[in-house]
């Protein structure tokens, strides 16, 4: 270790996490101002045109409209069928390789030795001086270590303590909505009980739950990063409000432990009851790294399945009659909701050495994307894809989560929210009927909805 | 032909007909064992199929291969004797294998 990181090692042990990101934010403008760093271009959408008039060549997945325009079945069909391992060598966000066929898909997230999850996991990048670390984008063994710390949060055993909570929460909100009034169900169902739950798992301060949801979309919405919205200033801004509420959070309960009080089963305790992360905070870019992953894995993915449930009942209304007949599917229409959705695009790893891939040759230190998207949509594995069949046999064999040592942690908790949250819809509304279109969120990694307009009838009364 | 007894968490035991050749987990899904989920669908990458090999039984299954330990780490009901019953190939040798299933597959 040379001399400057061992004082900015010791240092960081002792200013705190907020100073230490601002500092990252001053050092970060200038090297943009001094022309060390190119501004990032913005996105600017255009027309996305039709697959078939292209050279495979100018296929270009990374595109953050595809899902939007509702171009990307076609473009990942053609790249299935012509060219399931696919090298776009001039995108936005540098060359990279697509994986396209679920098979593919499997082998790369299964051999993490030939495919490095670091040092990102999205198809862009962060900017040098917010490069936080999380443990999705860590390699074992250091990866195994801080997911066992957190894991237990999420684990079924507690998960059953708190089903009647989320119950209740559910229900709370369900009987708040209004009748026979369109309303944006994004807004008032999808995000407000994700933000709940969030809440609920760090034990954060339930006022400002809507906090989390902001960070949250902030951190998984960079132009840079995922072809979002938001520019990297907004990011710094953000972190450093994060940073500061999560560094409070953490003393705060360090406090209230030292004081007595019983330990909870939030991700903040389990975290400073561990030895391997009980210090977490004089690592403040794995700290705020760790945070960031914790609430971007629980915030997106669930809300978005929320909402893509409503909305494909009603693209295949039958399957809502067939629902409403035996409210026992709701379990497996929650799998196929997840597969139907994937509600996360894709997952990039780098590849450690040169590789053969369905016949082409992934050289040492290429970026390599999972389209987790394409996958779920493979005929080759999945019987008519472009349906949503709520009784579908082997409906749990989606990619969604990923699979392997990756694979997605909360992965009960979501569909426990999900299975919950179609038990409290059915058991009061005969129909959730979508109005118009739903609005697109602009990103090549969350495949999410900013609004959705939807009316709901009550069930006639029994008696 | 042999058989193999699995047991849920709550005790209830399921006695399956041994088919050789095949994997411990596609029995158990073929005969509509509960307590299996198998969402890779045999691949030693989801850990759902996570069991408890009784006994002495491990030396005839084999002890759990590198890739399968890295997704039984991964569960916190992990046990000594802990396979993913995918990896398990039957044998007329596991002819009265008890095999117990955790409370919950990850």
């Amino acid at each position: 270790m040379n001399f400057v990181n061992l004082v900015a090692e010791k240092g960081a042990a002792f200013i705190p996490v907020p100073m230490q990101i601002k500092a990252a934010h001053f050092v970060y403008k200038a090297k943009t101002r001094l022309g060390i760093y190119k501004e990032f271009p913005e996105f600017v959408e255009a027309p996305i045109p039709d697959v078939s008039t292209l050279a495979i060549e100018d296929i270009d997945v990374s595109n953050p409209f595809l899902y939007r325009q509702d171009r990307w079945e076609s473009y990942f069909k053609r790249l299935r069928d012509e060219c399931p391992v696919h090298y776009q060598k001039n995108s936005a966000f540098g060359p990279f390789w697509s994986v396209t066929r679920y098979d593919d898909i499997l082998f790369v997230d299964k051999n993490h030795k030939l495919f490095s999850s670091e040092p990102f996991i999205v198809i862009g990048q962060a900017p040098d001086e917010l490069a936080v670390e999380m443990f999705i984008a860590m390699d074992p063994p250091k990866h195994d270590i801080q997911r066992a710390a957190v894991q237990g949060a999420v684990a079924p055993k507690n998960l059953k303590e708190m089903e009647g909570l989320i119950r209740e929460r559910t229900r709370d909100v369900l009987d708040k909505l209004p009748l026979n009034r369109p309303f944006n169900w994004v807004e008032e169902v999808s995000i407000e009980l994700t933000s709940r739950m969030l809440a609920t798992l760090l034990d954060f301060p339930y006022e400002n739950r809507r906090k989390l949801v902001y960070w949250s979309d902030l951190a998984g919405g960079g132009t840079e990063s995922t072809g979002g919205l938001n520019d990297s200033d907004e990011l710094f801004r953000g972190m450093v409000d994060m940073s500061r509420h999560f560094s409070r959070l953490w003393y705060d309960k360090k406090a209230r432990a030292a004081a007595g009080e019983e330990a909870g089963f939030d991700l903040i305790t389990l975290l400073q009851s561990n030895d391997e992360t009980k210090d977490l905070i004089n690592r403040p870019l794995e700290f705020l790294g760790n945070l960031a992953l914790l609430i971007v894995g629980g915030n997106d993915t669930t809300r978005n399945s929320m909402t893509g449930g409503v909305f494909a009942l009603n693209r295949f209304p039958d399957e809502f009659t067939k629902l409403k007949n035996d409210p026992s599917l709701i379990t497996n229409m929650v799998s196929e909701i997840i597969r139907w959705q994937t509600p996360l695009a894709h997952m990039r790893r780098v590849a450690t050495q040169d590789v053969e891939l369905n016949g082409q040759t992934i050289k040492k230190g290429d970026k390599v994307v999972m389209w987790y998207a394409s996958g779920n949509r493979d005929e080759r594995a999945i019987d008519q894809p472009e349906k949503f069949i709520i009784d579908r046999k082997n409906a749990r064999n989606h990619l969604s989560f990923g699979f392997g040592v990756h694979r997605c942690m909360g992965n009960r908790l979501a569909e426990l929210q999900l299975r919950i949250l179609w038990e409290e819809l059915l058991a009061r509304f005969d129909r959730i009927e979508v109005i118009g279109d739903p609005e697109y969120v602009q990103s090549n990694f969350v495949r999410g909805y900013s609004k959705m307009i939807v009316k709901l009838t009550a069930k006639p009364s029994e008696a | 032909m042999g058989s193999i007894t699995f047991i849920e968490h709550d005790g209830a035991e399921h006695a399956v007909e041994i088919e050789t050749g095949k994997s411990l987990m596609q029995i158990a899904m073929d005969n509509g064992v509960p307590g299996i989920d198998a969402d890779c669908g045999g691949e030693a990458a989801c850990g759902t199929c996570h069991v408890i090999v009784d006994g002495n039984w491990i030396s005839a299954t084999g002890k759990a291969g590198d890739e399968e330990l890295q997704m039984l780490d991964m569960t916190p009901d992990r046990a000594p004797t802990s396979r993913l019953a995918c990896q398990i190939i039957a044998t007329d040798a596991m002819d009265g294998l008890v095999a117990r299933l955790p409370e919950f597959q990850m």
